[in-house]
């Protein structure tokens, strides 16, 4: 099986800690992760704002680069939501047959994390440990979008010394919304201040979630206020052992 | 052009896409809902379970015992003047009139007028059907439901429901009742949660709803 | 008097203003959780639940396509019935049609159940110009009315009050109210009723909606829960119906599926508490001069845009409203029209377009694309969907002449995101930056005007790595640069 990482602009660029962990906890598993370099973006934050014609090219952009690989891999819901629901729309726009052959093609191929480990690769326990009590946002791409369901819970009480607590209101949105954090500024903190209030009732040390787009936005306003909470991705969590503390040192 | 052939012209230059006139296979539109029924045994249970729910009183009685519960009922509410949908049997009729009551009857073609209506403390009528699952009642503006005005003006109103015109919900309802007749779906007196989201019972329509669920064959 | 919604500001505007009242946001987030809760409770009794909602899609899918062929079918029933069908094709001319009509009765009062589409239309200030008094007797409405104010939410509209505020409005504007009046709700109540009872008894005029019109038997069919309505469909002798097209049904049965999807999607009920159905005039019974006012105002504009056009689906149920976050917090008011929350973030500008003004350009962004909206609709709206759609229309549609920051913005980082070197250079800009911020690992003030400043008024964010993915994997992989499947050698060579 050729798999191959979709690292995500975002990451790439400012979480590139969730990318190392990602492949760290894919080798460690025995997967072999390509990472194609001709990879740039999805083009979500592009599609969100409206402008579509950009983003048709950031995905063409993207059918290139993933096209061969049997399974791609994300740590990024909204990412994953973007390549399947959002990508056959476009190429139904662009009227290009050959274009919505390829959308076919890959489109199906693409995996969040989670997906991956439990669907996949059939694991839930990684092998992971993380002695730190810890809460669980579940994000709207992950609940509603691409419906991950108690994947991301059941990894992630699999991981030893790890304690999970439940995190009240969980099915609300936390007022990122991509743009939104932008564009509506007001609603958005609004929104996030109520999380993370929700964050702390819960005492947990860290706040982690499957797409580092929210947890930034949350991680911002944690900082702002009196901190105290830390913020990492499901990958990260997961890639943590007994040797790895932090920093993530490939497996070989 | 009238604004009519404009509508329409427009509606049709909004879908250069439909170009069949009746709906084919592709679009027939699923009914999976009507697979099964939602409803338990025991329609009339449920009806009267249902009814109650929405603040309104509830009796079942056999048919013999129908003139007796109706003149208890008036008497608790307190009710001396009452009317009468011209289609109520007889002998209920007769009995109210024994009771002491001033009985107003409404017939066909002699509409009570508006002061004639609010002069009236009560009304009391049959009804066309019920439904069970939702604890309504329908009046269909007929002999035995009365004029819609007659129901709505006075502050009780004493409804009459055969269980024999008890349905279990909303399609089968639908289906027995005729769409040519002003129809009045009733469940439960008034009610507004407009004032911080608080149900307050009994604005406009009556306030008082009491039903009767009567079993014509008298058990 | 509801004033028409003229002149609101966009979406970002209103809703800072409507945070800033914690009244507000206090009663509408009780409110909301309230119903959502019932909601929840009344749908887990149906098991078919979800067939309805695929069966309601479908139906109302249907009347878009065929919408010419049901109103006509529509027409000819309710005339044979006895009744009168008017066409208008905005509201001016549906406002020129109520005015003519009520002013061949030669009366001065009409009494009202809530209608939005007359909202819509402006029509009781039309009917105000034409020296004709409109009293609204929902009481929420009435409430909305009395106050001068503009209604907050589809279904309560006057949930922005407090008992204590409604009370002090009864005291200063109701005519005949006691002084003594108290603010328990019971208590307002009974005031409303005293002070429209005396007018429904001698309302000659009735003007109401409808919430579904029956094509193949000419039926209309109104839901309410006080008894205003029973009141002006039956008691006057003149009723006048201003109809939405779009809340056609083909049949008869078709209304089984409605009749249970919207009483628990709204007031979270089995059933409301009264529902009124007629068909033309009824000898005998109710009015005698039976009159519908079938409505365009956008609807055939919404019916053109095949992503947009499913939210003619929508029976103004509110559900969407009550689970939005983002309404939950500014209330209806910040959304500058007629239909607010998510419903009204669409319809508006389908019906208006997205180019009509502010309000209908910045709806489309006031949303995170949550989709609990899209979970609880009855007819299966798709917003989130209709949002992204909408926000392409908004770039395509309403960018003329220069373009703005934003737009630069976004195709600069268009070009930059569609090549991996412009890619790579922009992070390695980035990593310098970042070297020269080496002692911090947030930044607390973004130095970039508009949407830098948007999020670091109270978010902090993290100084970029110096290191990005790409050039940490290029550095650790470097002997392992693995060949692309496709690049691969292929074992037959190529047909020319």
């Amino acid at each position: 099986m050729r798999v191959a990482l979709f690292v995500t602009c975002l990451n790439d660029t400012m979480f590139p800690d969730t990318g190392r962990a990602t492949v760290s906890l894919l080798e460690r598993l025995g997967v072999t992760v390509d990472f194609p370099v001709g990879q740039t973006c999805c083009g979500q934050m592009h599609i969100n704002s409206g402008y579509r014609r950009e983003a048709t090219t950031m995905m063409r952009g993207f059918l290139g680069a993933f096209a061969g690989y049997d399974a791609i891999v994300a740590p990024s819901s909204s990412c994953v939501g973007t390549v399947r629901h959002q990508f056959p729309k476009l190429a139904d726009e662009a009227g290009d047959p050959g274009l919505t052959r390829d959308v076919e093609e890959v489109s199906p191929r693409i995996y969040d994390l989670s997906e991956f480990l439990v669907d996949r690769l059939g694991v839930e326990d990684v092998g992971a440990y993380f002695p730190h009590t810890v809460t669980y946002h579940s994000t709207c791409h992950s609940r509603r979008g691409i419906m991950l369901g108690d994947r991301p819970y059941r990894l992630l009480r699999a991981v030893r010394g790890l304690t999970l607590i439940d995190l009240p209101n969980s099915e609300e949105c936390c007022g990122f919304g991509g743009t939104f954090s932008v564009k509506n500024p007001d609603v958005s903190v609004a929104m996030g201040s109520d999380k993370v209030r929700h964050v702390r009732e819960t005492g947990a040390e860290v706040l982690v979630a499957a797409d580092r787009s929210c947890l930034m936005h949350l991680g911002g306003l944690v900082s702002r206020s009196r901190g105290g909470v830390k913020t990492m991705h499901l990958a990260e969590v997961l890639a943590q052992t007994e040797e790895s503390g932090h920093g993530h040192r490939r497996a070989s | 052009m009238s604004a009519k052939a404009d509508i329409l012209s427009r509606i049709r230059a909004a879908r250069p896409d439909v170009t069949f006139d009746s709906p084919s296979d592709a679009y027939a539109i699923p009914r999976d809902y009507l697979r099964s029924p939602s409803v338990p045994e025991g329609i009339v249970d449920l009806f009267c379970e249902r009814v109650a729910d929405y603040k309104a009183r509830v009796e079942r009685v056999p048919a013999a015992g129908v003139p007796a519960a109706i003149a208890a009922a008036l008497t608790t509410l307190g009710a001396q003047r009452v009317g009468v949908a011209d289609g109520l049997p007889e002998e209920w009729r007769a009995a109210l009139v024994a009771s002491g009551v001033d009985v107003v009857t409404e017939h066909p073609g002699a509409a009570l007028d508006i002061d004639a209506l609010q002069a009236l403390d009560a009304v009391v009528t049959g009804s066309a059907v019920a439904i069970a699952e939702t604890g309504t009642i329908v009046l269909d503006g007929g002999a035995t439901s009365g004029r819609r005005a007659l129901t709505l003006v006075p502050d009780t109103h004493l409804c009459i429901v055969s269980v024999d015109d008890i349905v279990d919900g909303v399609p089968a309802a639908l289906a027995r009742l005729s769409p040519t007749r002003p129809l009045t779906w009733i469940s439960g007196p008034s009610a507004t949660s407009d004032i911080e989201l608080q149900r307050v019972e009994g604005v406009h329509g009556p306030r008082t709803l009491h039903v009767l669920v009567v079993d014509p064959s008298g058990d | 008097m509801s004033r028409a919604f003229i002149g609101m500001p966009a979406f970002p505007a209103g809703a800072k203003e409507a945070l800033g009242n914690p009244q507000l946001r206090s009663n509408l987030h009780h409110a909301t959780t309230t119903i959502r809760d019932k909601r929840a409770r009344v749908i887990a009794e149906l098991p078919e639940w979800e067939d309805l909602r695929l069966s309601g899609a479908a139906i109302k899918d249907d009347v878009g396509r065929h919408l010419d062929r049901y109103l006509e079918q529509f027409e000819a029933e309710f005339t044979a019935a006895g009744g009168h069908v008017h066409w208008a094709r905005d509201a001016d001319e549906a406002n020129r049609i109520v005015v003519d009509l009520v002013r061949a009765t030669g009366e001065t009062e009409v009494v009202k159940v809530k209608s939005m589409v007359t909202v819509e239309c402006a029509l009781n200030e039309a009917l105000a110009e034409a020296g004709i008094t409109a009293l609204e007797t929902d009481l929420a409405e009435l409430i909305v009315q009395l106050a001068d104010d503009l209604p907050s939410h589809i279904l309560v509209p006057a949930i922005h009050l407090s008992r204590g505020e409604i009370r002090e409005i009864f005291l200063a504007n109701m005519s005949g109210v006691r002084d003594d009046l108290t603010d328990d709700p019971a208590d307002l109540a009974g005031s409303a009723r005293a002070y429209l009872r005396k007018r429904f008894m001698s309302a000659k005029v009735g003007i109401s909606g409808a919430n579904f019109m029956i094509a193949d038997t000419g039926t209309l069919v109104v839901l309410e829960s006080e008894g205003n309505g029973r009141m002006c469909l039956t008691l006057p002798e003149t009723l006048i119906s201003v109809v939405g097209i779009e809340k056609m049904l083909p049949t008869w049965s078709d209304l089984e599926v409605f009749m249970q999807l919207l009483p628990r999607s709204s007031t979270a009920e089995r059933m409301n508490p009264y529902t009124t159905m007629w068909t033309g005039a009824h000898a005998g019974d109710g009015p005698k001069n039976v009159h519908v006012v079938l409505l365009d105002n956008g609807r055939t504009r919404a019916l053109a845009d095949p992503v947009g056009r499913q939210a003619l689906r929508c029976i103004r149920c509110s559900a969407c409203l009550n689970v939005c976050p983002v309404y939950e917090r500014v209330g209806g008011k910040a959304y500058g029209s007629v239909y607010p929350g998510p419903i009204g973030a669409i319809l508006n500008p389908l019906l208006h377009s997205v180019d009509n003004g502010p309000v209908e350009k910045s709806l489309p962004f006031a949303s995170t694309l949550c989709g609990r909206c899209f979970e609880v609709c009855p007819v299966r709206i798709d917003i989130p969907d209709v949002l992204i759609h909408l926000r392409g229309r908004v770039v395509e549609e309403t960018h003329h002449g220069l373009p703005g920051a934003e737009e630069l913005g976004m195709r600069a980082a268009g070009l930059v995101l569609a090549k991996p070197g412009l890619l790579g250079a922009a992070q390695r800009a980035m990593g310098v930056a970042s070297r020269l911020l080496s002692h911090r690992s947030t930044i607390g003030a973004l130095p970039i005007p508009g949407w830098g400043a948007n999020w670091s008024g109270a978010r902090d964010i993290p100084v970029p790595p110096r290191q990005s993915f790409r050039r940490w994997w290029r550095r650790s992989h470097r002997s392992e640069l693995p060949i692309p499947p496709s690049a691969q050698p292929q074992t037959r060579s190529e047909t020319p």
